[in-house]
């Protein structure tokens, strides 16, 4: 499914203890569109406005101004349990850190949105991607005791359990090596060539080679990363 | 992998610490209520009892028995003891104007030495006039006790058939009186000339205090009903004017004593409770507070992930339900266990008429401060659910990326 991005930016109230208080524009008027099937790649320095875009697309900020479509549908124009529902099943979102629960195991973590959508999981396709992302071995592990590594896999494997049309990828790789970075974006590219919308927010210069469309984030402001 | 979970469930067992700390706070709230609610009840229920059982509106005794102020020990509070004055003073007190209803019952106490099985207030009372102690012992026997019967309270260890010896007299049991919470379940009720046999051989034994005693010649006290058209204390005044070396007393008045002791006892006993209960709101709502705030982030992924705001507070609240109503089992399990067992020695120790409310209110109490433990538990969470419900998963993913 297409999400589309119309004219949508994001100012904050900042604390200055010099000035005061002051309006921070983390994104300017931004249009953006992810076509089903692409890997749309956004890179840009830190600060730039990039997890904030991303979080607006989503549905997990409201935008100052514009509005963001899946299909024809805005998401800001639905009350919040549809949005959230609508999340659910149609977004797999990758927050940049660690975003386990720490009372569940890796595999709960998993199907956590299966859980909460009261649909049953899909337990093959769980086991399937902890063997892609080889973490089934940590299967019953607790976060705790899991790295950085393991916990950012399993958030991967989390955000694709549902087969999302539109994946929200925010430094999916921030944490990994390189052999395991290659394989996360293998499988991202994969789902795109599914039929999802991906958009990946990095640092990383080889995702390059698995872009579809590519995108730079400065000052808030987008642009492509051939532009003057 | 599981096909289900519950996430409050499994929230609570991972902080195994936090949640035993919880669910003992809510134990406490629970125990202090039902405890003291049950505590108030059987005061009241016992007062109420010995209101019924006294059957009479003035009672007679002599003199230096106020004086002792054993009086309301023995009438009131089980304590063994016995006083007797001339029967013939009955006969003046009989004759006097506004008196209705009269009965005497005479009073011995037997001992814990080897002429007596138990030590234990022995009450003779007149088959042919008595107007309190008959009705409810018909209740339990219907034909009238022969020489050397006796009925005994439900808290002697003695059951219809035993035979129990006092001052060297075997005494058969006829029946065992229903509980009352009061001082007749420990004792014993025999006919007149049965007691006047006991008395004798109290005396015979050089066991009473009153050695110079012809039995057949005394009462220990009058009971009486005022006649219509007056009053209970219209006749005290009276008797008190007119008839010397006695007392009468309005027993409505002894009982009132020890509703004063049941007002401040309940008073305390409330205080107790809305103490506890404030204490334990507090941090319920600090400690739900704090867990909370350590949750934020793990709140924030549930939203991402398509937890609606309404669906991560319920997941708050639905926590500390869990919370309220394990605590509440556990506090109701500890003070039925505490309460139940012990109900003989909270009575010695109040030193107050106490009869536990019946199964039925035991159990519907027990429900009310369930709920009432769900529901302190689910408040205490409303203002952690209510901000969890107003997070903004952005602002706190965000963290210090932008």
């Amino acid at each position: 499914m297409r999400l589309t991005a119309e004219g949508i930016s994001k100012e904050y109230l900042r604390e200055n203890a010099a000035a005061g208080t002051n309006r921070f524009c983390a994104v300017r008027e931004t249009s953006l569109t992810l076509e089903p099937g692409t890997v749309t790649v956004l890179t840009g320095r830190s600060g730039s406005g990039k997890t904030t875009l991303l979080h607006m697309l989503g549905g997990l900020s409201e935008p100052g101004s514009g509005r963001v479509l899946l299909g024809d549908t805005d998401l800001y124009a639905l009350p919040d349990k549809q949005r959230s529902a609508l999340r659910n099943r149609e977004f797999g979102i990758i927050p940049q850190g660690q975003t386990a629960l720490h009372s569940l195991t890796a595999a709960e973590n998993i199907l956590l949105p299966c859980y909460l959508s009261g649909e049953k999981p899909d337990l093959a396709f769980a086991e399937e991607l902890m063997q892609r992302l080889d973490i089934s071995a940590l299967r019953d592990a607790r976060p705790a005791a899991l790295s950085g590594g393991e916990l950012r896999r399993v958030a991967i494997a989390r955000a694709l359990i549902r087969r999302p049309s539109v994946i929200l990828a925010d430094e999916p790789t921030g944490d990994l090596d390189d052999e395991n970075t290659k394989t996360v974006f293998g499988l991202l590219k994969e789902t795109a060539e599914a039929g999802a919308a991906v958009l990946i927010v990095t640092h990383e210069t080889d995702a390059a080679q698995y872009a579809d469309r590519q995108y730079r984030m400065q000052s808030g402001a987008l642009t492509e990363p051939d532009a003057p | 992998m599981k096909q289900k979970i519950s996430l409050p469930r499994r929230n609570l067992a991972g902080s195994p610490g936090r949640t035993a700390v919880l669910v003992l706070l809510t134990a406490l709230l629970t125990m202090t209520v039902l405890g003291g609610t049950l505590i108030v009840s059987g005061l009241r229920k016992g007062l109420r009892s010995l209101e019924g059982r006294l059957g009479a509106d003035v009672m007679v005794v002599p003199y230096e028995a106020t004086t002792q102020s054993k009086l309301e020990d023995i009438v009131l509070q089980g304590s063994t003891g016995y006083f007797y004055m001339d029967r013939k003073l009955c006969d003046k007190i009989t004759a006097r104007e506004g008196v209705g209803q009269v009965s005497v019952q005479l009073f011995l106490a037997s001992t814990s030495s080897g002429c007596c099985s138990i030590p234990v207030q022995i009450i003779g009372f007149d088959p042919e006039t008595d107007f309190t102690v008959s009705p409810w012992i018909r209740q339990k026997r219907s034909e009238p006790l022969g020489a050397g019967d006796i009925v005994v309270g439900n808290d002697l260890n003695a059951f219809v058939g035993d035979t129990l010896t006092f001052y060297g007299v075997e005494c058969h049991v006829a029946a065992k009186l229903d509980k009352t919470g009061t001082r007749f379940d420990t004792a014993v009720f025999t006919n007149l000339d049965t007691i006047r046999m006991l008395i004798q051989s109290s005396i015979d034994r050089k066991m009473n205090d009153f050695q110079k005693l012809n039995p057949d010649g005394v009462v220990s006290c009058v009971l009486i009903n005022p006649a219509d058209g007056y009053s209970a204390e219209e006749v005290v005044n009276d008797i008190n004017l007119h008839v010397k070396k006695v007392r009468a007393i309005r027993t409505k008045e002894m009982i009132s004593g020890v509703s004063d002791s049941l007002s401040g006892i309940a008073s305390v006993t409330g205080i107790l409770i809305a103490a506890v209960w404030v204490l334990v709101i507090i941090i319920l709502l600090l400690v739900f507070t704090m867990s909370v705030n350590e949750r934020k982030r793990e709140f924030a992924v549930l939203r991402v992930i398509g937890a609606s705001r309404g669906a991560a507070a319920r997941c708050v609240l639905q926590e500390a339900l869990t919370v309220g109503l394990l605590g509440g089992a556990a506090g109701i399990g500890i003070g039925l266990l505490v309460v139940l067992p012990f109900n003989s020695l909270i009575e010695e120790t109040l030193g107050l008429p106490f009869l536990l409310p019946g199964g039925g209110r035991i159990a519907l109490l027990s429900g009310a401060a369930l709920l009432l433990a769900a529901i302190v538990s689910a408040a205490a969470s409303a203002l952690s659910a209510y901000r969890i419900s107003r997070l903004d998963p952005a602002v706190i993913l965000r963290g210090d990326a932008s």
